[in-house]
């Protein structure tokens, strides 16, 4: 560990102001508490939010995996590992059964995780009301009064306009039945993976200065109507690599012939799969290795 | 300043107050599990688990109101040298410590404004024993259902029914602690 920083790069101060934040949030599962998020040495965009939460939870003995879209092998997922190893010294993995601390961008893994690990989101936008309502002092009314109709009106025309709620990601749900909360860019496939989680889960918006909380084993409903239930979809295939038919699959287009394949998300998990002895359509020979 | 007062704190500050947070986070996302913690040495009658709380969250801009039995010159000057932290009356206090008795009528400290509620305050109870036994805890963090000996249920029960709004409470014994967050619908058994 590069003893020029402090241990997680963040000042002692900030530390507990984050982490005062995030007990608050815990203890009002799916409220956003507002905090003083710091300038970090990375871009709005590519995950502030997630890594002061991250730095303020981690503790020395913590085996750190980062995520982006599902893929430990990414740019911004290898530069916040590369930044933890740096300024904390912790340990690092791409195995999701074996991290403490996992920060994730737009994906829950598909591994179920378990009690004693942290999940930790990059979160753009934590209201959920911002792009029906862009005024913050309205949105914060329309919480303390629970007003969220105009979400429901959102969903109605999605389903007005294309037969369907066409919401695919950033799929809102109620937490505990108070709070309409923003889960962050993942797909809606992952919506029932927040729910019931053994593990602790933290969303950190570092631009819109917001960390809110879903305490383990929390409910946290999808909204949908009686005769519009919600559905968790995903692609209608299976890994070409590793043959799931269950994970949430990204669709990899091959040539310009308009052939394409349709892979795990996952990185970790399809490995994981494929090391097991599964073998998916081009997943034999050089494309399997 | 009592020369005791300077003595007792974290000796490695990032280190410690990291793992305590930690325990700190646990506690109170599961409410009901009891947490062991260590790095402070507060004056007593202050326990261990308190003091390593104070350090780790309180700083200046977190008024801090000592309960009856606490509200003593070490402790004072302990706080004071130690997190900076104002001292000041229930009221006014983001953190208040005492013993349950020092800290009743509950009802007057900060539960958070309605569109706010993350302003209240966070009790430290100091207990004279903590146990997974007792009162009945459900809610968010529990998998079915946990006990925690708490000192009594009717204060915890008018503070859930004000949710989103109400205080947040870690129980304190020794070098443990438990958290029991607004969210915990308590009953007695």
């Amino acid at each position: 560990m590069a003893s020029e920083y402090n241990f997680a790069y963040l000042d002692e101060q900030t530390k507990r102001m984050i982490r005062r934040a995030i007990l608050k949030g815990v203890a009002i599962p799916g409220y956003q508490v507002p905090f003083a998020s710091r300038e970090m040495p990375m871009p709005y965009g590519w995950g502030t939010g997630g890594v002061q939460v991250t730095a303020a939870c981690l503790v020395p003995e913590d085996r750190l995996k980062v995520i982006d879209q599902g893929a430990d092998d990414t740019t911004n997922a290898v530069s916040i590992r590369r930044f933890f190893q740096r300024t904390a010294g912790v340990a690092v993995t791409e195995a999701t059964a074996d991290a403490t601390v996992i920060q994730t961008r737009h994906r829950i893994p598909e591994t179920p995780l378990t009690e004693g690990q942290i999940l930790v989101y990059q979160v753009p936008i934590p209201e959920p009301l911002r792009f029906l309502e862009p005024r913050e002092t309205e949105t914060r009314k329309m919480h303390e009064l629970e007003d969220y109709g105009l979400m429901h009106v959102k969903l109605y025309e999605d389903i007005a306009r294309h037969g369907q709620i066409a919401t695919a990601y950033d799929y809102p749900v109620k937490v505990e039945g108070r709070y309409v909360m923003d889960p962050s860019p993942i797909p809606k496939f992952d919506n029932p993976k927040l729910a019931r989680n053994p593990a602790i889960q933290l969303f950190g918006a570092g631009r819109e200065q917001r960390i809110y909380a879903l305490p383990p084993y929390a409910e946290a409903v999808s909204l949908d109507f009686d005769d519009y239930p919600f559905t968790a979809s995903k692609a209608d295939h299976q890994c070409d690599l590793c043959d799931a038919s269950g994970s949430y699959l990204d669709e990899v287009i091959t040539d310009d012939q308009g052939s394409r394949m349709y892979v795990c998300s996952d990185t970790d998990f399809c490995r994981g799969r494929r090391e097991a002895g599964h073998v998916g359509r081009l997943g034999g020979g050089e494309a399997g290795q | 300043m009592t020369p005791e007062a300077l003595l007792g704190g974290f000796q490695t500050a990032p280190i410690q107050s990291a793992r305590a947070f930690r325990a700190a986070l646990e506690a109170m996302a599961r409410p009901g599990t009891i947490w062991e913690v260590e790095g402070a040495m507060p004056p007593t009658p202050m326990s261990v688990a308190a003091g390593v709380l104070l350090l780790t969250l309180c700083d200046g801009t977190t008024p801090v109101h000592l309960g009856g039995s606490l509200d003593l010159p070490v402790v004072r000057d302990w706080v004071t040298f130690h997190t900076g932290a104002p001292l000041v009356a229930a009221e006014d206090a983001r953190f208040a410590l005492g013993t349950w008795a020092d800290l009743t009528p509950v009802n007057r400290f900060a539960i958070g404004l309605p569109d706010y509620p993350d302003r209240s305050a966070t009790l430290i109870v100091e207990m004279p024993r903590l146990d997974a036994e007792g009162a009945r805890l459900t809610g968010p963090g529990i998998k079915d259902v946990a006990h925690l000996s708490l000192p009594e249920t009717q204060a915890f029960r008018a503070n859930r029914a004000l949710f989103p709004q109400g205080f947040d409470t870690y129980l304190t014994c020794g070098s443990r602690l438990a958290g029991l967050p607004r969210s915990t619908i308590v009953e007695a058994v």
